[in-house]
């Protein structure tokens, strides 16, 4: 398909932009002003949608159909959500108006810092991080704040990740300008508590874990890990990647953590529009409330709602203004429409994902035989090793039966993974036609190899090459140049 | 289980707990330590319905006062430029919408089509090699920069000019402890930012981050600027407005390293302060120290052409503590926005929305002289969109007593500056028209000294 640079003719255009007529245009100095213009499409408007139109036809979406794409919870997206952000009020309101006209922005967010600290059990919330890593980002701040103001800033110089770890964990640790620590997983898919007891001591900072874990494990050795970390003196911070398992069940604050971000892009269903926005709120315990970025948000006694820039001891601020409003309102009214039964959203994915896990797990290879949370890893290493078939063949089969693949080779611990999260937000008969679907995989693997090796056979291009996407970048349309 | 958003029936449950062999949904969580599990129902108020929820949210949007209930000079960062409708129509395909990141790249050719067409955008807007996919917005962005820049030079400090907008430096000041360094600022004089000084602060400097139009809406010497960075051996970094680069000079063509910005002004609403986008791009030579996501364009295996996320050894699921960048959920749908905005532009609509704001602006900076006795702070200068102007008392008073006369005059810059209790800084966009000015005049005459 064409560029839409390809569709270009000079001279067209679909905007009409008002001109000041009459006023002069004051001249920019000659050194400051453009003279070669930037070349950007000239197209007519019904171009423009025809275009953008076709291009999405060229994608999939939730909307399109199942996408169990391990870790990212690709849930539904409601309308009405999509409807209500652009309500003028909301849309076109300023983010430096005057506080008295944004209380209904502020008890907005106010009112999702206390749904916030009740799903988490922790005491604060700041909204500002973007997404789940900057939450990450923002949290291992928070450690480093709180043991300067304690004076063990240069004593405690580690943090603490599990071999199972989303890669920005161990990113994040490098920018906040820390040191990492590994641990183990132990032959139950639990942190090997004797290898953790053995690495925690007074340099340790901060834990970072994703519980239930990147595996759809819920660490059954939860308490002595919470034991061991406060008993050093260390903090733990929670990747909420996984919260979607564990709404009104468990409680990240109840578990012993410290800090938690929230990814209301998965969690709370803010559509993740092709790579994002998200949103990643951190909720803390009291003690590391004085830290939390500025300006934080305060309720008056007399009910009136202002942000406190007043914040001596604050880390400063991770992004511009509050945060990302417009997720706020989509998933602060994602969770209205749940009130209390957030809990039986949770129920229904862990029920999914286990009934996806048994249908499966004879077919593929299951490194962990656990009930699963809200998703689970199983493995093509038998079909690997038996036909050939990697992980990724069966990701590109699965295109041809119209499912998303699952996400694959992650965690890194599972030779051939397949992470699997199908969300509560699937009806059985969805469900059924997806293990059907990787069960005829499975026995195609050894029937008609060469099927799997070629997919996909039914989407608008066939594998594509990423090595030589590599090797010689080309990152933008080079205009016959 | 009856809710709009759930599907299961009774039938399906018991026949679900069959399969997998176990007696009931509360003993699928049977890993979960009794100690921790949750021992109560979650107090929050009760579910609402689709039509309760819209009622309550209609509520709470109805007590804020945004740009439809008052005539608005806001600026100071975010802009209220029109957005068309296309750009609507085309976010709300739900192919776009409800995907995620392309890791799958023969399900996503729509995504990443558009991003490597918003992607030569920005290097067209800015002059520059590359771009990726976006980043949060313009503040997380210049914090990014920092961190290309101490890797590409290994030295311990950055330097900021005190003309940059405050919240890119308060973030940069955030992050930059992490990234082991020292932010140094730069102060302005008259309202621009003096080359020698920039010079002198930059000897040891990873970076000068400076901004063009600056914050006070003044055009900095900017090529002077990033010949004194150059010069020290510092990255030259430009914080630019998206909606200017049809008027003032591309940075690609002035000796910057990379040109960045909020990309809120093209293509996407004010929307309280997000999401927006970040974008950035540089120079050839930083591509492989770029944060974040990256399309480039391949073949398949019949050989067509087609897209995928490129030099992914870059990121942090391949390269983990080694990574340029922990991100990875970004900005893509905001940037689809700004694509297909710029589109609807052309180069010709986007010169036409930069001369209506630069003479829309020229004409109040004028009006509030002539016909308010107001005088604009930097006189002296050449100013883009946005200029500040000195008012008789505390500025604040004066946005409050505008603003029940229906006008939001501007941003207070005493916020930020010390000495300038008594200034305003005023944003013209091309939503707003010559009589909307000479109403801003008024309103100013009246309350303003």
């Amino acid at each position: 398909m064409k560029l839409i640079y390809e569709k270009s003719q000079d001279g067209r255009r679909a905007s009409a932009i008002p001109r000041a007529d009459g006023l002069p245009t004051p001249k920019i100095p000659d050194e400051l002003r453009r003279t070669d213009p930037p070349r950007l499409p000239e197209v007519p408007e019904f171009e423009l949608i025809r275009h953008f139109t076709e291009l999405s036809t060229r994608n999939f979406g939730v909307d399109t159909g199942f996408y169990p794409l391990g870790s990212c919870t690709m849930k539904y997206n409601p309308r009405v959500n999509e409807r209500l952000v652009t309500l003028p009020g909301f849309a076109s309101l300023h983010p430096h108006q005057e506080e008295d006209g944004a209380q209904g922005a502020l008890e907005l967010e106010w009112r999702l810092e206390r749904i916030l600290e009740e799903v988490t059990g922790l005491d604060a919330v700041s909204l500002q991080p973007a997404a789940g890593s900057q939450g990450e980002l923002t949290g291992l701040m928070l450690v480093r704040a709180y043991f300067e103001d304690r004076g063990e800033g240069e004593q405690r110089r580690k943090v603490v990740i599990p071999d199972t770890a989303h890669g920005t964990n161990p990113a994040s640790v490098t920018m906040a300008g820390y040191e990492l620590t590994h641990v183990k997983t132990d032959e139950r898919g639990n942190i090997d508590v004797e290898d953790l007891r053995a690495k925690v001591d007074e340099s340790t900072a901060a834990l970072m874990l994703t519980n239930p874990s990147t595996l759809g494990l819920f660490d059954e050795n939860i308490e002595e890990i919470e034991r061991i970390f406060h008993g050093a003196g260390a903090l733990m911070y929670y990747d909420g990647a996984n919260l979607n398992a564990v709404c009104g069940i468990s409680r990240p604050g109840d578990m012993g953590f410290d800090i938690v971000h929230i990814n209301l892009h998965k969690t709370f269903s803010q559509p993740h529009g092709g790579g994002g926005p998200g949103g990643g709120p951190i909720a803390v315990r009291a003690i590391l409330e004085p830290f939390l970025p500025f300006p934080a948000l305060a309720r008056d006694e007399n009910g009136t709602f202002r942000l406190d820039f007043d914040r001596p001891k604050s880390i400063g601020k991770v992004r511009g203004f509050t945060g990302p409003f417009g997720v706020f309102v989509r998933s602060y009214a994602y969770m209205r429409m749940y009130g209390p039964r957030l809990r039986e959203m949770s129920e229904a994915a862990v029920l999914n994902a286990n009934y996806v896990l048994a249908r499966l797990k004879d077919a593929y290879d299951l490194p962990f035989d656990r009930l699963c949370m809200h998703e689970f890893v199983v493995s093509a290493r038998s079909l690997k090793r038996d036909y050939g078939i990697t992980a990724l063949d069966v990701a590109k089969r699965l295109m041809d039966y119209g499912f998303h693949p699952p996400t694959v080779y992650f965690p890194l611990i599972v030779p051939e993974a397949l992470m699997i999260e199908p969300t509560e937000t699937e009806t059985r008969e969805t469900l059924d036609a997806f293990c059907d679907a990787m069960l005829a995989i499975a026995r195609e693997a050894a029937e008609s190899p060469e099927l799997l090796k070629d997919a996909p056979h039914s989407r608008p291009v066939k594998r594509l090459d990423e090595v030589r996407a590599a090797k010689n970048p080309v990152v933008k349309f080079g205009f016959g140049d | 289980m009856s809710h709009p958003y759930l599907a299961l029936t009774e039938d399906d449950v018991a026949e679900m707990l069959r399969t997998i062999g176990v007696g009931s949904v509360e003993e699928l969580f049977r890993d979960i330590p009794a100690g921790v599990r949750f021992g109560r129902a979650l107090e929050l108020e009760p579910a609402l319905s689709e039509q309760e929820l819209s009622a309550h949210l209609g509520e709470l949007a109805a007590r804020n006062v945004d740009t439809t209930r008052e005539l608005s000079f806001l600026g100071a960062g975010i802009y209220d430029h029109y957005v068309p409708a296309v750009v609507d129509a085309v976010l709300q395909r739900g192919e776009f919408l409800t995907a995620y990141t392309p890791y799958q790249p023969e399900m996503s050719q729509g995504v990443l089509q558009s991003i490597f067409e918003y992607q030569t955008a920005i290097c067209e807007l800015t002059g520059m090699d590359v771009s990726n996919a976006s980043g949060y917005d313009g503040e997380t962005v210049s914090a990014d920069s920092c961190y290309i820049a101490k890797h590409a030079t290994g030295r311990g400090t950055v330097v900021v000019t005190e003309a940059t907008n405050p919240q890119v430096r308060q973030v940069v000041r955030t992050y930059a402890p992490g990234f082991g360094l020292e932010v140094v600022e730069v102060p302005h004089r008259d309202g621009t930012t003096d080359p020698d000084e920039v010079r002198d602060a930059a000897r040891d400097a990873a970076a000068v981050i400076f901004q063009q139009p600056n914050f006070f809406g003044c055009l900095e010497p900017a090529p002077d600027l990033a010949a004194a960075a150059n010069d020290a051996g510092a990255l030259p970094i430009v914080h630019v407005d998206p909606l200017s680069l049809g008027v003032l000079e591309a940075p690609g063509r002035y000796g910057c390293a990379i040109a960045l910005g909020e990309g809120q002004a093209a293509g996407n609403m004010p929307s309280y302060g997000g999401p927006h986008y970040g974008f950035l791009a540089a120079r050839q030579d930083y591509i492989r120290r770029m944060p974040g996501r990256i399309v480039g364009e391949t073949v398949d295996a019949a050989g067509e052409r087609g897209y995928v996320l490129t030099l992914q050894t870059r990121e942090q699921h391949i390269r983990r503590e080694k990574a340029t960048s922990n991100i990875t959920t970004n900005q893509t749908l905001l940037a689809l926005a700004g694509l297909v905005y710029l589109t609807w532009l052309g180069p010709q609509g986007l010169r036409d929305v930069g001369e209506t704001c630069l003479a829309l602006a020229a004409y109040a900076k004028q009006q509030l002289q002539e016909r308010a006795g107001l005088e604009p702070v930097f006189s002296e200068r050449t100013t883009f969109k946005e200029f500040a102007v000195r008012v008789g008392r505390n500025a604040s008073d004066v946005i409050r007593d505008a603003r029940e006369r229906g006008v939001h005059p501007g941003y207070a810059l005493g916020r930020d500056y010390a000495g300038m209790d008594d200034v305003l800084l005023v944003a013209l966009t091309e939503r707003r028209t010559p009589a909307d000015v000479d109403r801003l005049v008024d309103v100013l005459a009246e309350v303003g000294r």
